[in-house]
């Protein structure tokens, strides 16, 4: 089962014939990935790592019935990727970039609503799916395993790191969805945490959140409703107020988004939070028991 | 980027919100000149923090000559941290009531809202809620004036100040779009015989969008050194402690922060080196660090997209090319891990696997710790 991406969807890639399109393109193809076409305006008839290039989302969904899409172009360019993409029928959208406008996010966002289309990102590593051996993102394929444990993250590289210890510690994933680490993204810890309730093969889902917003206090709420054990971790204990830390999201602003709101929020839940990565393993081993 | 008061007020101004007369002073003397020009004045710290009048940053002037003397005693004071080099001498107001307005994104509902209140003057946090009257936009919509309507009903406006209020309000969102701004805020807006007047404002502008505004005043924030690393185009946060660290990854960098406070350390600083940094851009962060004089470095790499060889060479350069005369503790993971630890080997390194044993040692090394 797993969550949102599965073995059978039909991926393009936007912006195919760039360096990290290229790259990646032969990453998600070596994983496994359904990867069957790509763009780059005026590059129609090449191919990269034996994949079509075609002008426009137009042409290449009429002539893959591609239904995802995964965007490398520079975020300038971002809005009208993302808008090509869902008006011309793609329904998963994983938006690399980072520094796309806050407010072409929302509008990107807004009208994936309307069409009932997914969004991932912007500024995500993207989602994978070990078990049915497919992915879109630009995360390293070694440090995943099958299994029964969903990952929702906000960041990449801690989000690797504890996809590997819980791999190291045989437990498998089910998805790993990268939300990604702007103020505005598609997807909600909430909407996430659903759809791994709904997933009959997650049994365990491990939130990775960091200072900034809100999402992990929201989440809190939700989670009381739910029945399936989860862990968090949350990134940010010593950032000080007002200084963003790499992330455009994760700032401490106006006394809001502090790391003791969302973890005490998350602990009244009844998530089981831990302070630092390496627990995080051992605190999901010991909450789906022997 | 955040905007001074008196660039944010230009800004208003120009989207037709009317604004109280104002001249910016950088010395006495162009104080006395403004406020022989507009008559009694306020004269208002122009820095980037909130809470300025009560540090003593906003202080009155009924003449020239005390204009010049008041302007003497605010020029070059530490405002919360801040040097005050400017000063923007503004027309002082009758003010028979102070709201608040402003139009901001909320993440979790991915859509600008409108908070307005109308109990205006203090901090919008120090409001209790049922003060407060919160709407959101759909911006597939946007702000037409029976929004505006609505909520100056909600804060009881008259209906002639109601009108004002909701073309003040289509106006203010006009900006907030036009501009990319993260916040645009008037507090307080005050009402002065019977018309609405922008008191104070803030304007803060996505770093993101700042391509497409080119003609906007560059505003820069931090210390030298953030600005310094930051041209690099690396994400750099001074911090008070003294043991350097560099990650990759914002998360990354976060979570190798907090562990070394997990043992008792002090982090200097926040470095994200970047998702998949080459050899040079993270030779050129470490160089910054070792620069910074601490007692220990840090580098805690999990290899993803990043290649440990690459890291490790960039380790090598520096020690060639400027020494790193402190304790150097380096965690290595991750693609390409066995060809970076073997080059760190070669130059007397012995890499860390695990992130917890890494950071209880740079915390050792450092004389810290509990």
């Amino acid at each position: 089962m797993a969550i949102l991406l599965r073995g059978e969807d039909r991926i393009i890639v936007q912006g195919i014939t760039g360096n990290q399109g290229r790259f990646h393109t032969r990453q998600m193809l070596d994983y496994g990935a359904q990867v069957v076409g790509g763009t780059s305006p005026g590059k129609a008839g090449q191919t990269v790592e034996g994949i079509p290039v075609f002008n426009t989302v137009r042409q290449a969904v009429q002539a893959t019935a591609a239904t995802a899409s995964i965007v490398f172009a520079p975020a300038p360019f971002a809005k009208d990727a993302a808008f090509e993409a869902l008006e011309n029928g793609i329904r998963l959208l994983v938006l690399i970039p980072e520094h796309i406008a806050v407010q072409d996010s929302i509008d990107i966002v807004a009208r994936a609503q309307d069409l009932g289309a997914v969004v991932i990102g912007p500024n995500t590593f993207g989602l994978i799916t070990p078990g049915q051996r497919t992915k879109m993102g630009i995360m390293p394929n070694h440090i995943y395993r099958p299994g029964k444990i969903g990952v929702v993250a906000r960041s990449g590289t801690l989000s690797y790191e504890i996809a590997f210890s819980l791999s190291n510690a045989g437990l498998g994933q089910s998805t790993v969805v990268g939300m990604g680490g702007d103020p505005v993204v598609g997807q909600t810890f909430i909407s996430v945490l659903k759809a791994f309730h709904d997933d009959p093969e997650t049994e365990g889902v491990v939130m990775v959140g960091e200072i900034g917003g809100s999402a992990e206090e929201e989440a809190a709420e939700y989670i009381q409703t739910l029945h399936i054990p989860v862990v968090a971790y949350l990134a940010g204990r010593s950032a000080p107020p007002g200084k963003r830390m790499g992330h455009a999201g994760a700032i401490i602003e106006r006394g809001r988004g502090t790391l003791e709101s969302k973890e005490r929020a998350l602990s009244a839940a009844g998530v089981r939070v831990v302070t630092m990565p390496w627990e995080v393993a051992p605190a999901m081993q010991d909450l789906l028991g022997p | 980027m955040k905007q001074y008061e008196y660039m944010a007020k230009e800004h208003l101004s120009r989207q037709g919100i009317k604004i109280p007369p104002g001249r910016v002073a950088d010395t006495p003397e162009e104080a006395r000149n403004a406020v022989a020009e507009i008559g009694p004045a306020a004269l208002k710290a122009q820095v980037l923090v909130g809470g300025r009048g009560k540090a003593g940053g906003i202080k009155f002037a009924s003449t020239p000559d005390e204009a010049a003397r008041v302007a003497e005693s605010i020029l070059g004071m530490d405002l919360k941290g801040f040097r005050v080099d400017r000063l923007y001498v503004e027309g002082k107001l009758d003010i028979d009531q102070e709201l608040y307005v402003s139009v901001t994104t909320d993440r979790n509902a991915k859509a600008p809202l409108v908070m307005a209140s109308a109990q205006g003057g203090m901090e919008i946090e120090e409001l209790a809620d049922e003060f407060i009257v919160r709407r959101h936009v759909n911006p597939r919509v946007g702000v037409m004036p029976y929004f505006g309507k609505e909520i100056a009903e909600a804060l009881g406006l008259t209906a002639s100040l109601g009108r004002e209020f909701a073309d003040l309000l289509g106006r203010l969102y006009q900006l907030y779009r036009n501009l990319d701004a993260e916040l645009v805020e008037i507090n307080p807006l005050a009402v002065v015989g019977g018309h609405l007047v922008a008191a104070d404002a803030r304007l803060n502008v996505d770093d993101s969008a700042l391509y497409r505004h080119p003609d906007l005043d560059t505003v820069e924030e931090g210390s030298a050194l953030e600005q310094k690393v930051r041209a690099l185009g690396l994400a750099y946060v001074e911090l008070e402690g003294d043991i350097a660290v560099m990650a990759n990854g914002a998360g990354m960098a976060m979570a190798t922060l907090d562990a070394i406070q997990y043992y008792g350390g002090k982090p200097a600083n926040f470095l994200d080196a970047g998702g998949g940094a080459s050899v040079g851009p993270t030779a050129s962060a470490l160089g910054v660090l070792v620069d910074m004089h601490p007692k220990a470095i840090f580098i805690n790499i999990f290899g993803g997209i990043t290649r440990c060889d690459d890291v490790a060479q960039a380790i090598l350069q520096v020690r060639q090319r400027q020494g790193i005369p402190v304790p150097l503790v380096v965690r290595l993971v991750g693609t390409h891990e066995k060809e970076g630890v073997a080059l760190l080997q070669s130059d007397g390194i012995a890499a860390f696997s695990e992130m917890s044993a890494a950071a209880q040692r740079v915390v050792e090394l450092a004389g810290e710790g509990r």
